[in-house]
């Protein structure tokens, strides 16, 4: 069991996490035909995971609402929003599951109507949650976070038209600000990661960290 | 007033007979052209096929409003195709360094790559190709009898990434050296990080409280490098609550994270002694996409009233919203990201946040394996090449010396 | 008292942001909206490219960004057809395929272009960065068919384009990872101009690859997008949101000051606060 559960997968990940690595400075046609195949396989393994993480979706409002956990009225609406929307992309205007989409149909209906306006809804929370997180935690304690509160005012004020309006300036010092102490702090930020990832990468190739197949051996 | 004139006079007859004379100096250029000197077509190096590169001397005749025509065909007879047009001002090797280098000689030769498919759509590109030139001064065309030909060919190694190869091996072979030296010499010393001191305050408080724990995934899938430390630390987190006995709940995005973190869990509580702890519900995939995905786990944090929230792995725009719904039920929260863009909303709103690479050192700090905390030795070597990297470059570049600047030049 | 100001409840800020995007909704005023380089940048590269060249823009959005990536696209197509050019349209997004069809469809019947021959729409597929490397090898193994079914070998639209080596122009309207993955997985490996357009929260994001000329414009949330409006002489949803989003920003700053002047009044200030974000709990 440990061969198939541990030895099969730390192999595949050596030799194809290698093979991929070095399949960067080959250029030649059968080398990206070889990785034109792993992609393919890596889209056929992502098509198929939506099954189970639909499954996993429905297996647990299920319980949810066989156990009458809190909240389980909500998970109604998973069945029927689900429902509703698999009978009208299989209905298809009549047409059938085999025919290619229609036009203007129920499906398209209840996605520009129904799902995009959902979902910009909550994008516009956002606004919200800024402003609030903004009034509790902006305070000038020390000097950094005076400076800090400083360059928020100058950016948020520079990168809507208000600023233009307000001084000419304030554009410019927005812009500064983002280009210049922003990027700085930013490369710094994106180096150290950049590194750690791929000292990451390499503990997982070698199969010394090996904490995602579970376990701690 | 008469010595204005006479130099007035002077000055319009040197104008004229001066431009007069570079008019027929450029139309006896144009028209009795010779060939163009050192005409070559290769195979383009360094690619997988299907290029044909041309080169050929820079003219002294070479100006804005005269142009090179590239014609192309399968035969030495034509019928012949045009390929690629450039003003004769234009189109050097040295724009081109990542075939001949940085040299500035580089730009008395002319250079342009021709990619037959885009040209020729449907050709068979090993056969042999056949070129020629013209040029072009207004609406007259001189076309050069001179046939030059190449068949283009696949290479096996790129070479204007061996720059990348050997930054590649040196620090690999860096990381893999300080993680056999930390095994034969454990107890390196490591900084402390507060916000992994606080994991054992925060599962304790959510025992003490008889309330779950909640650990959310970043949006990226399983390929992802965040993703990945992510579910290490999940594998940490987990087997310290199952000692604590106490319940965690996993949410996220992808279904296949979701099934290896279930895995991880299912794992970790075997590890602790504990797998009839352990349910599979609690380890759930809640929406695919980015909003409903924040609509269900903050619905899960007011419904449960999580103790403790630790949000591990790349967020975007929804870490501000998870945070702050967080921060409003009372929970103690754990943030690690290696998003630096979300870094303000997180600090703002959890109790103790894990920048950048801290995301990647957690596993390697939470469990304190001498392999492990080896790799962090090698980050930071690296780190001081790349200080120095950029220090001396700049210092060089700004006085004109290329050198360092050009040495980690990506192609 | 002041510390009732201190420790606001957040609902009351919510009320007030949510009476400032109204108001400045209903109200009518014009906010001058001049265009930034990098945006400029992609306005330029667009207009330097001779007719038929093929530009590839990536719908990398779902509804929830719409708002902000929505007008981008518009304003976008709105030049690209004008200037006819080819355009291929694709998602990695799978909430994003309505989006983009609509933009592409609506938009080329202003402009009486037909689908396969003026612009091909390839849909979505999963995968996002290998179906990059796909379209790298091979734009027609990744795409045999575009989002309608036809074979993307005849189309004419896409003649001359074998991967994605052959386009002229990529831009990617993003809402989330894409701009990176197609930074480091296309643009790097294959070699295109490329360009972004990205909701503003991830802006900040994008700027490094601005400055090491990775991405040659970068068009950053509705302010972007209504800049992109300005140049082609379209004002629509993005120059109108300006009013509404100048204004909170404007309420944002007012909140900040007036916290700090009521903590520097309550005498907050002395009493340093150990940890950060506990305030309102």
């Amino acid at each position: 069991m440990t061969f198939l559960r541990r030895t099969i997968p730390l192999a595949i990940c050596f030799v194809l996490g290698i093979t991929i690595a070095f399949q960067y400075y080959v250029p030649n046609q059968h080398s990206s035909a070889f990785l034109e195949l792993m992609t393919r396989w890596d889209k056929i393994i992502a098509g198929f995971a939506v099954f189970i993480g639909a499954y996993s979706l429905f297996h647990l409002h299920f319980s949810r609402i066989k156990f009458k956990a809190a909240g389980w009225g909500y998970s109604i609406f998973v069945f029927i929003g689900a429902g509703i929307m698999l009978f009208f992309g299989f209905y298809n205007e009549g047409e059938g599951l085999l025919a290619d989409k229609q036009e203007g149909s129920m499906f398209d209906w209840l996605y520009i109507y129904v799902q995009v306006p959902a979902g910009a809804t909550i994008f516009s929370i956002l606004a919200f949650f800024m402003a609030s997180a903004a009034y509790r935690t902006f305070r000038a304690r020390t000097v950094e976070s005076a400076l800090l509160l400083v360059a928020a005012i100058i950016v948020m004020l520079g990168r809507v038209p208000l600023g233009a309006l307000i001084s000419p300036y304030l554009p410019l010092a927005a812009d500064w600000i983002m280009s210049v102490p922003n990027l700085a702090a930013k490369r710094g930020i994106l180096l150290g990661v950049s590194l750690g990832a791929i000292a990451t990468s390499i503990k997982i190739i070698f199969g010394i960290e090996r904490q995602y197949l579970g376990g701690g051996d | 007033m008469r010595l204005i004139v006479s130099l007035l006079c002077v000055f319009i007859t040197v104008v004229f007979h001066g431009t007069g004379a570079m008019a027929q100096y450029l139309e006896q250029e144009f028209t009795e052209s010779t060939l163009p000197e050192e005409l070559r077509a290769f195979d383009v190096p360094d690619d997988a096929g299907g290029s044909i590169g041309l080169s050929w001397k820079a003219s002294p005749a070479d100006s804005p409003d005269v142009s090179y025509i590239v014609y192309v065909s399968t035969s030495e007879n034509g019928p012949w195709q045009e390929a690629a047009r450039i003003t004769s001002t234009t189109g050097y090797k040295s724009d081109a360094p990542q075939y001949f280098g940085f040299r500035k000689k580089q730009r008395n030769h002319h250079f342009v790559e021709i990619q037959l498919q885009k040209i020729l759509p449907g050709s068979n590109v090993e056969k042999p190709y056949y070129f020629k030139l013209a040029v072009v001064k207004g609406d007259s065309v001189k076309e050069f009898d001179e046939v030059v030909s190449a068949r283009a060919k696949g290479n096996w190694f790129n070479m204007s990434k061996l720059n990348n190869l050997i930054i590649m091996v040196v620090f690999s072979a860096l990381v893999l050296y300080f993680i056999s030296h930390a095994r034969r010499h454990p107890g390196m010393f490591l900084r402390k990080i507060s916000g992994l001191e606080a994991v054992d305050e925060a599962l304790g408080r959510a025992t003490e409280m008889g309330r779950p724990v909640l650990f959310v995934h970043g949006l990226t899938p399983i390929g992802s490098i965040s993703t990945l430390a992510a579910i290490n630390i999940l594998s940490r987190i987990a087997t310290r609550v199952a000692e604590y006995d106490t319940v965690l709940k996993v949410v996220n995005n992808d279904p296949i994270v979701m099934t290896v973190s279930q895995e991880v869990v299912k794992e970790s509580y075997l590890e602790a002694g504990r797998p009839d702890a352990y349910n599979q519900d609690n380890v759930v995939m809640v929406a695919s996409e980015q909003f409903p995905y924040v609509v269900a786990v903050a619905g899960i944090m007011t419904r449960e009233k999580t103790a403790a929230n630790f949000f591990i792995g790349f967020f975007y725009a929804e870490s501000l919203l998870l945070a702050e719904t967080g921060a409003t039920t009372g929970a103690i929260q754990v943030a690690a990201t290696d998003s630096y863009t979300q870094l303000p909303f997180f600090i703002t709103t959890c109790d103790y946040t894990l920048m950048g690479e801290e995301l990647y050192a957690a596993s390697a700090y939470l469990s304190r394996e001498p392999m492990l905390l080896g790799s962090l030795r090698a980050q930071d070597i690296g780190k001081a090449v790349v200080i120095g990297a950029i220090f001396f470059g700049t210092i060089l570049s700004s006085s004109g010396i290329n050198f360092i600047t050009q040495l980690f030049t990506g192609f | 008292m002041l510390d009732k100001f201190v420790n606001i409840d957040r609902r009351i800020i919510f009320v007030l942001v949510a009476i400032a995007v109204i108001v400045s909704l209903l109200l009518t005023f014009r906010l001058p909206i001049p265009p930034t380089p990098p945006v400029l940048s992609i306005y330029n590269t667009i207009e330097d490219l001779p007719p038929d060249s093929h530009v590839l823009i990536a719908f990398d959005y779902d509804p929830a960004a719409m708002e902000e990536l929505q007008p981008m696209a518009v304003a976008l197509l709105h030049h690209l057809y004008s200037k006819d050019l080819k355009v291929i349209g694709l998602t990695l997004w799978p909430g994003g395929t309505g989006l983009a069809e609509q933009a592409l469809v609506t938009l080329a019947g202003e402009y009486n272009k037909k689908s396969g021959e003026d612009f091909v729409f390839l849909g979505y597929k999963p995968g996002v960065a290998s179906l990059i490397i796909n379209m790298g090898e091979n734009l027609h193994t990744a795409f045999p068919t575009d989002f309608y079914g036809n074979d993307t070998q005849t189309l004419p639209a896409l003649r001359g384009v074998h991967s994605l080596k052959d386009i002229d122009y990529v831009i990617d309207l993003a809402a989330g990872a894409s701009a990176e993955t197609w930074i480091a997985f296309g643009k790097e490996k294959y070699k295109f101009d490329m360009a972004v357009g990205c909701t503003a929260v991830i802006g900040p994001d994008l700027y490094p690859f601005l400055d090491s000329r990775q991405i040659n414009g970068l068009m950053a949330g509705l302010k972007g997008a209504a800049e992109y409006e300005v140049l082609v002489g379209f004002q629509a949803n993005a120059v109108e949101g300006m009013r509404p989003q100048s204004v909170t920003h404007a309420l944002v700053v007012v909140f900040i000051i007036f916290s700090n002047a009521v903590f520097f009044a309550s005498g907050g200030w002395r009493t340093t606060r150990k940890r950060l974000g506990g305030a309102g709990r």
